[in-house]
């Protein structure tokens, strides 16, 4: 369970949200609402007030880097610094690129070969390779084709499934939101608002 | 050995000449740097005569407490230097304190360290040999910080997305930063490591040279730049690393978040 109560920083909040095992809510809303933002302060990388429970353990209770591991990011614009891809997953990872259509060579790729969409695609592999309870997607889907969503949609579903894990989804699309998500949420003005199934 | 020739005011005013003749050049051609020359060649001037007075002074006193009190001045106005040269700093007294208090621990504990175990004067405190072995390990130092220092926090900038990838990812502040820290110590301490290389063939240290012109016989003079040389870059060398050790640590607040905005440019 992913509990947040009365979180606020410097620009959004304060606001709650509550997120149960195996459950994805989904949060869209205008660019400038503070979408980014708030996955931010979830995964604290900014400064906020309030309290986050990961499974009752409060945010401060954990070791910052152990929860930014469970607690996972996906940001707009993932950024890769190694040479290859492989350089950015743990050695013993066990995610399986073809799930996302890749091939096996694709460890070996140069990062800087790699387009905006794979980039995307493969920092989702990236993130699910740190096996996070928690994931924060910020528009995961937004530089890909139709196909490749989709691909990106059922990989977080099966990833939500098996391992009863969390999901907040930030998304601009309408009806990508009712595919993916079980409640959905408008943000504006650094505000959350539920709104009707 | 041959008498020490001493220099008139008007032999300094023939070399100040030089430096005229250089403004003039850079006035016609409009490179801007002729108010620079002039104000820091007079700075020059001005900043070694009182420097020459204090020092007769505080030879003639040998008294610790001189001693002390020019050393406190020395380091002060060394971290403030250091402070200048970085492009961005820390902001508040960070900016100053990193800087400064790395010089301390390093400049200081090197220049005791001579005095005590390798050279020995009696009294330890000497003025004739503190001061100068302590001005020495102290501005080679202070250039050395300035140097990483501005590396890490301009590489901390322009890397903010990859830091901040790598927290994501569940890295410690210490592995997300850890490439960029390895880059600054390198940028402060190659200067002194190259220095040591080239030392004698393309240059005479000026430490070597000033006691060659003053009559010291060469092997003297060599013996005492050999000390410099290692004393110079063993305090470079730990004064960058508690510098980096420190900056690293202050980029990043108590739950391992990037904190930019400890950072301020020169210019703001």
């Amino acid at each position: 369970m992913l509990k947040i109560r009365d979180l606020s920083t410097a620009v959004i909040g304060p606001l709650s949200l509550t997120v149960a095992p195996g459950q994805c809510v989904a949060i869209s809303g205008p660019s400038g609402a503070g979408k980014s933002l708030l996955l931010r302060a979830i995964a604290d990388l900014d400064p906020w007030q309030g309290e986050i429970f990961l499974d009752e353990t409060p945010a401060h209770a954990m070791n910052a880097a152990d929860w930014r591991r469970q607690v996972q990011l996906l940001p707009a614009e993932p950024q890769w610094w190694a040479s290859t891809v492989a350089g950015h997953f743990p050695p013993e990872t066990d995610v399986d690129p073809t799930l996302l259509g890749f091939g096996l060579e694709v460890w070996q790729w140069p990062v800087q070969r790699l387009s905006s969409g794979e980039k995307q695609r493969l920092a989702l592999l990236r993130a699910l390779a740190r096996r996070p309870r928690v994931l924060l997607l910020d528009e995961p889907t937004a530089n890909l084709d139709d196909a490749s969503a989709r691909r990106v949609e059922a990989l977080v579903a099966d990833y939500r499934g098996q391992h009863q894990a969390m999901v907040v989804w930030v998304s601009h699309a309408g009806a990508q939101r009712v595919r993916v998500a079980d409640s959905y949420y408008e943000m504006d003005a650094g505000q959350l608002r539920q709104e009707a199934e | 050995m041959s008498e020490l020739i001493l220099l008139s005011p008007l032999d300094l005013g023939i070399a100040s000449a030089l430096i005229l003749l250089l403004a003039l050049l850079s006035w016609r051609m409009r490179l801007g740097l002729g108010n620079d020359l002039m104000i820091s060649g007079a700075r020059t001037v001005v900043q070694l005569l009182l420097v020459g007075l204090i020092l007769t002074a505080v030879f003639e006193q040998q008294r610790l407490v001189w001693v002390v009190l020019i050393s406190v001045v020395m380091l002060l106005v060394a971290g403030r230097e250091a402070m200048a040269r970085q492009e961005r700093r820390f902001a508040g007294w960070w900016g100053f304190g990193v800087g400064t208090l790395s010089m301390f621990v390093s400049s200081f504990t090197m220049t005791l360290f001579a005095l005590l175990a390798v050279i020995g004067p009696e009294p330890w405190y000497t003025p004739q040999y503190a001061i100068p072995l302590l001005g020495m390990v102290l501005g080679n130092t202070m250039t050395g910080i300035a140097l990483a220092l501005d590396r890490l926090t301009q590489n901390a900038w322009d890397q903010r997305a990859i830091i901040e990838q790598r927290l994501m990812l569940g890295e410690s502040a210490g592995e997300a930063v850890r490439d960029i820290r390895r880059h600054s110590m390198r940028n402060g301490m190659i200067p002194s490591i190259n220095a040591m290389a080239v030392a004698g063939i393309v240059s005479l240290p000026g430490m070597m040279t000033g006691q060659v012109l003053a009559g010291s016989p060469p092997m003297e003079a060599v013996k005492y730049q050999i000390l410099g040389m290692f004393l110079i870059t063993a305090g470079t060398g730990f004064g960058t690393l508690a510098a980096v050790w420190l900056g690293a640590r202050r980029l990043f607040d108590d739950r391992q978040r990037l904190r930019l905005d400890r950072t301020r440019l020169r210019s703001e």
